[in-house]
């Protein structure tokens, strides 16, 4: 069985948060949309509230605590995400972007991402198209068509739930459906078995190429011939 | 192995008094800490350059020179020379002039800043740092060994049978150093050269410095100046001394949390076990930094940020004391644990001896 690993980064702040609700109904429905198409979908959950103390660090620092390093691995190395915040003041909040100023932008180019939002009624709704798609966009990443945006009244009413439940239904077939696009790399799968390891895409080695300034180095005395002959 | 202090110049307000010195105060506060060095018996005396408020250190030659005239055996270097901005051919003749008055006791660190605006203060392009970096430094690794020298370059008018003075000291350019936090580049340049590499790695992780420092000393051996354990390595520390550890993290804590590059952040207590940063007894400043030589391997120049942050003058010249007492130790710890091919620090006298020995083989493979 080919497995797929999706990191969900949410930015509630409360403990429970209506975002961290959203976030979980849209990993299960990942999870179990991928299981009818025959996928493992590992789970890595990213609650940032916890990290927020090491955010504003690392925005000082420069380096990532253990713990925030962890996190930025993960979102790195997985296959897909799935990002959720609330509405502040007309926009993600602070402590959502933060986080995303603080990654390698490198690590969501071409990576399926599903956004997601919560906020006191359906008004903030174009928070999903005018401020997330941006920033994402910005990152070079793959944002699936269906954005899910959750007011307080869809968590109340019958036909608020019923309609949420499509949303989150339509944008978990279509983060699945991107994973297993067959031009999709991932971390164990596709496996060559007569050499027992994967075999590298193109998205991979470019992923990496880009990460990493150690392999793009010129041997000096290469620099020197081009610039004096 | 060489012990010594490097200095930004910052003038910072002091958080527990709120008094802030003059440029003058911090200036003349710079040469005591210097004269001091030499005292407690430490090696090296380095001093940064920056062209903005609020830093004091426009120009280290003059400082270096006001230096040396009070000083006998210390090395007086740079933390760093900024070689994207100023003018190879006169870094070549301020570095000679110095060379001579302080006797060979100058060596020099190359580095491209970190504030962008300065580049067009020195009418250089910001977007052109690493090659600046790499045209004026092979420039001026060619006015220090060649008398006579034509060039043409990208970034200043053409040179014709053009001599920089005065020539180096018992002609025998000052060592260089290449420091840098975070390009490969720089190590790799570095490694050509066969100069040294300097890793100032107090505000982040050692993880980060390992690969770097591991690229310079592979690519050292690459191009052939000796095995990979053999290139010239140099180390930041940032330490805070008392005899009594919860004393030193008492008396320093107001001075980390408002501090201009770190403070305002994470804990002391954090930050200490993220970095190289050391705030404790003199025994744990020992054992912290002979560490250094297990994440790095054998090194050859350590030096510590001491006076920085607002610290006053009384208390950064009560912390040299200290060093001063625990150098000794470490010297001993490091130098006995070094095997005997790795070379010390570099030194005016070693360069000499070296010249002169590779001189007389060259003479008997001619003969």
């Amino acid at each position: 069985m080919t497995t797929y690993t999706v990191a969900v980064i949410s930015a509630g702040l409360s403990e429970p948060s209506s975002t961290r609700l959203l976030a979980d109904r849209l990993a299960q429905a990942v999870r179990r949309d991928g299981a009818r198409s025959g996928l493992r979908i590992d789970v890595v959950d990213l609650p940032l509230r916890s990290l927020a103390r090491q955010i504003a660090d690392m925005l000082v620092t420069g380096f990532p605590p253990p713990a925030l390093k962890s996190a930025l691995d993960a979102v790195h190395s997985a296959d897909a995400l799935i990002a959720v915040t609330p509405v502040f003041s007309a926009s993600y909040s602070g402590l959502f972007k933060s986080f995303f100023d603080i990654a390698d932008p490198q690590g969501f180019v071409g990576k399926p991402v599903l956004l997601a939002a919560t906020g006191g009624s359906a008004r903030h709704s174009l928070v999903l198209d005018y401020a997330m798609r941006p920033l994402f966009a910005y990152l070079k990443a793959d944002v699936l068509p269906t954005a899910v945006f959750a007011a307080t009244a869809d968590f109340g009413s019958d036909a608020g739930g019923r309609s949420l439940d499509e949303r989150i239904d339509l944008a978990g077939r279509q983060l699945v459906a991107a994973l297993d696009r067959p031009d999709r790399s991932s971390s164990d799968a596709p496996t060559d078995l007569r050499a027992g390891r994967s075999t590298p895409t193109p998205l991979d080695a470019r992923r990496r190429r880009d990460a990493d300034p150690f392999d793009n180095l010129v041997p000096f005395d290469q620099q020197l011939a081009q610039r004096f002959g | 192995m060489q012990f010594g202090i490097f200095t930004v110049g910052d003038v910072t307000t002091d958080p527990t008094n709120g008094r802030t010195p003059t440029e003058h105060e911090r200036i003349k506060s710079m040469v005591t800490i210097a004269r001091k060095a030499e005292e407690v018996g430490l090696d090296v005396f380095a001093t940064g350059e920056h062209h903005n408020p609020p830093f004091v250190p426009s120009s280290p030659t003059t400082m270096l020179g006001y230096v040396a005239a009070q000083t006998e055996k210390l090395i007086l270097s740079t933390s760093t020379t900024l070689i994207t901005t100023n003018d190879p051919v006169k870094i070549a003749e301020d570095f000679a002039m110095l060379q001579h008055l302080a006797d060979g006791r100058v060596d020099l660190m190359m580095g491209r800043g970190n504030t962008g605006p300065v580049y067009p203060w020195f009418g250089q392009d910001i977007t052109k740092g690493i090659e600046l970096a790499i045209e004026n430094y092979h420039l001026l690794h060619r006015l220090w060994r060649e008398d006579v020298v034509d060039w043409k370059g990208e970034f200043r008018t053409p040179l014709r049978g053009f001599t920089s003075t005065p020539r180096p000291l018992d002609g025998v350019a000052p060592f260089v150093w290449h420091g840098s936090i975070r390009s490969p580049e720089i190590a790799e340049q570095a490694a050509y050269y066969g100069d040294g590499f300097f890793a100032n790695h107090i505000f982040w992780p050692t993880s980060h410095f390992q690969r770097l420092i591991e690229l310079y000393r592979t690519r050292f051996e690459h191009y052939g100046h000796g095995g990979a354990d053999q290139a010239i390595v140099g180390l930041g520390g940032q330490v805070f001394m008392r005899r009594n550890s919860q004393d030193a993290i008492r008396e320093f804590r107001p001075y980390f949390d408002n501090a201009p590059v770190y403070g305002h952040g994470p804990s002391l207590e954090d930050f200490t076990e993220m970095t190289p940063l050391t705030v404790g007894s003199p025994e744990q400043v020992i054992d912290r930094t002979l560490t250094f030589r297990e994440s790095f391997g054998d090194y050859q120049r350590q030096l510590f940020l001491m006076d920085h942050a607002g610290l006053p003058l009384a208390t950064v010249l009560e912390q040299l004391d200290l060093l001063g007492e625990i150098v000794p130790v470490l010297r001993k710890e490091f130098d006995a644990l070094r095997p005997a091919h790795v070379p010390d620090g570099p030194t005016h006298a070693a360069l000499v001896a070296a010249a002169a020995s590779a001189a007389s083989e060259l003479e008997a493979v001619q003969a």
